[in-house]
């Protein structure tokens, strides 16, 4: 498959060059960009792996899903209760967090292996709104307030406690989920997760075990979020119900389908415009919103299918 | 005489209330092609799909090489050599031939096996192995369609299914498409054909069944049926 990739690459040295500058130029930005800044991009990195991971299952696998923050939520009070409650090391809590996101993502997998579009959204909606309750009236997990005074990690010795060392954190986690992404595509699940995505009974009769093949997708796309959520309640140190709720799975979503849900770089665009875009429209106030409503609805007016679409046709 | 390799005993399927096939039952020789026939609505496309376990059986037992497959997964009993390809061919539009056909390989792990069986599929349809890397929505509807059974032979299968293959097609097309069924079952497949094409499908078929709401209401060898005047009449238009 490496090979393949590599190939891949080959063939398109402009495609590696032009990677190879923006990476360097995404690695250079912390030498001269202010707090204020690194903030926001840091954000846009954080919102690159939930993307890519809500597009396994959106883009790859062609599931509906609306309760993604769910999944977000599973690993940030995983890092906040192994942290606060058995006051073990923060890394403790990655391995945590990954078995917390598979189950997680199996138990809202499992359930909705039959249903199809509005069902499945609906049942996805109720996945993330039940999460989100429980942690709001759970003792352990602080109720309505949330956790709160979660320590700060060290790597390597170091303190990670300004935001330039979590702006790079979350650019080095949005580089792996691009690559695990790219693996992913092109491995024999990816292969699997397209053919059931176009034509389910096609599939199955072929000899592709569907269910298998969906729920990988599910758990797959947990794990993403759910180690980003590990690092989000690291760097905010407290963490409450409410950042998970139904507009977050809406907003990551948002990223996925304006970006071009499957394809790689579209969905890293969506992810950053989504983040972005509010920033710069700040200056103009109270009408922000509104300018970044009408700026999305032009933008799936124009390029229905994503602003950096992939190839594949939808149907 | 050879072995029954598919059986069905009685077999009942249900969408929801509807009471679609109300205990059929038939079997399959090695070797044979077998034609389902009928008219539309008849439970033929359904017969088809709770064999290859795509619908429940509700009742009933199917029988695949000596092996009970009634409450098995679809994708086990396509591992097991039953292949279906359904009706209106459901090729994979957007993706090339070649990864069309990779997906009939699914189960085959071994990438130079998945070679070698492109390559014999090429050979029996040349058509496609000029096209290989183009983008399969381009083909002709009776490429596509060689395509769809070119992507179940990749899984080497025991049993075809093959569910209306000349829906749609020109005449030539469909003759081109029968000599291409006979082809498969000269070198050792064997077929259970549905067909609404019935006078195609019984100069083709060894024995064929004619089914009426959810019932098989005359069984055959395949010149006793053509011959068979209240079926010609009903069925063939003439």
């Amino acid at each position: 498959m490496s090979t393949a990739i590599a190939a891949r690459a080959a063939r398109s040295p402009r495609g590696m060059v032009l990677s190879a500058v923006l990476i360097l130029a995404a690695l250079a930005i912390p030498l001269f960009a202010n707090g204020y800044a690194l903030e926001v991009l840091s954000e846009a990195w954080f919102y690159v792996l939930l993307c890519l991971g809500l597009n396994i299952v959106v883009g790859f696998a062609g599931l509906l899903d609306l309760g993604y923050a769910a999944f977000f939520a599973v690993g940030a009070y995983t890092a906040g209760l192994v942290t606060l409650k058995l006051g073990l090391s923060f890394w403790f809590s990655l391995p945590l967090a990954v078995i917390a996101a598979s189950i997680a993502g199996v138990i809202i997998g499992g359930p909705t292996l039959r249903l199809r579009s509005d069902y499945l959204a609906i049942v996805t909606l109720g996945f993330g709104e039940m999460v989100r309750i429980a942690v709001r009236n759970l003792a352990v997990t602080g109720g309505a307030s949330g956790l709160v005074g979660i320590s700060r990690p060290y790597l390597f010795g170091y303190k990670l406690d300004t935001i330039g060392s979590y702006y790079y954190i979350f650019l080095a986690l949005a580089l792996l989920a691009v690559a695990a992404s790219h693996r992913l595509e092109n491995s024999r699940i990816g292969r699997a997760w397209k053919y059931v995505r176009s034509d389910e009974d096609a599939a199955r009769a072929m000899g592709i075990n569907h269910a298998a093949v969906k729920l990988s997708a599910y758990m797959l796309g947990a794990i993403f979020a759910s180690i980003g959520g590990c690092f989000y309640a690291a760097k905010m140190t407290a963490i409450a119900p409410e950042t998970f709720n139904f507009n977050q799975s809406l907003l990551i979503l948002l990223g996925v389908v304006l970006g071009g849900r499957g394809k790689i770089p579209g969905v890293m665009l969506g992810a950053i415009v989504v983040v972005v875009a509010p920033e710069v429209f700040r200056d103009i106030g109270s009408m922000r919103m509104l300018v970044f409503a009408l700026s999305l609805l032009l933008i799936m007016l124009l390029r229905p299918a994503g602003i950096w679409p992939e190839r594949w046709r939808w149907g | 005489m050879s072995e029954a390799v598919l059986q069905l005993q009685d077999v009942e399927t249900y969408y929801g209330q509807i009471h679609a096939l109300r205990g059929i039952g038939f079997e399959v020789r090695e070797g044979q092609v077998v034609a389902l026939l009928g008219a539309n609505g008849a439970g033929k496309s359904t017969s088809l799909r709770t064999i290859s376990g795509l619908v429940p059986a509700r009742r009933g037992k199917v029988t695949f090489a000596g092996q009970d497959i009634t409450r098995m997964p679809a994708h086990r009993i396509a591992q097991l050599g039953l292949v279906h390809v359904p009706e209106g061919r459901r090729i994979f539009k957007g993706m090339t031939i070649e990864e069309n056909l990779d997906l009939g390989g699914f189960c085959v792990l071994s990438a130079d096996e998945r070679r070698r069986r492109r390559e014999a599929a090429y050979a029996m349809f040349p058509i496609l192995a000029e096209r290989r890397h183009r983008d399969s929505s381009l083909l002709s509807g009776g490429e596509q369609q060689m395509l769809a059974i070119a992507r179940a032979l990749m899984a080497k299968p025991r049993l075809l299914l093959l569910d209306e293959p000349s829906m749609g097609l020109a005449p030539i097309l469909v003759q081109e498409i029968m000599r291409t069924i006979r082809r498969l079952n000269e070198a050792g497949t064997t077929v259970l054909l549905v067909e609404q094409n019935a006078r195609a499908a019984l100069r083709l078929a060894h024995y064929g069944c004619v089914m009426e709401t959810g019932r098989i209401v005359l069984k055959g060898d395949a010149a006793s049926l053509a011959a068979n005047e209240a079926l010609t009449k009903a069925y063939l238009g003439a």
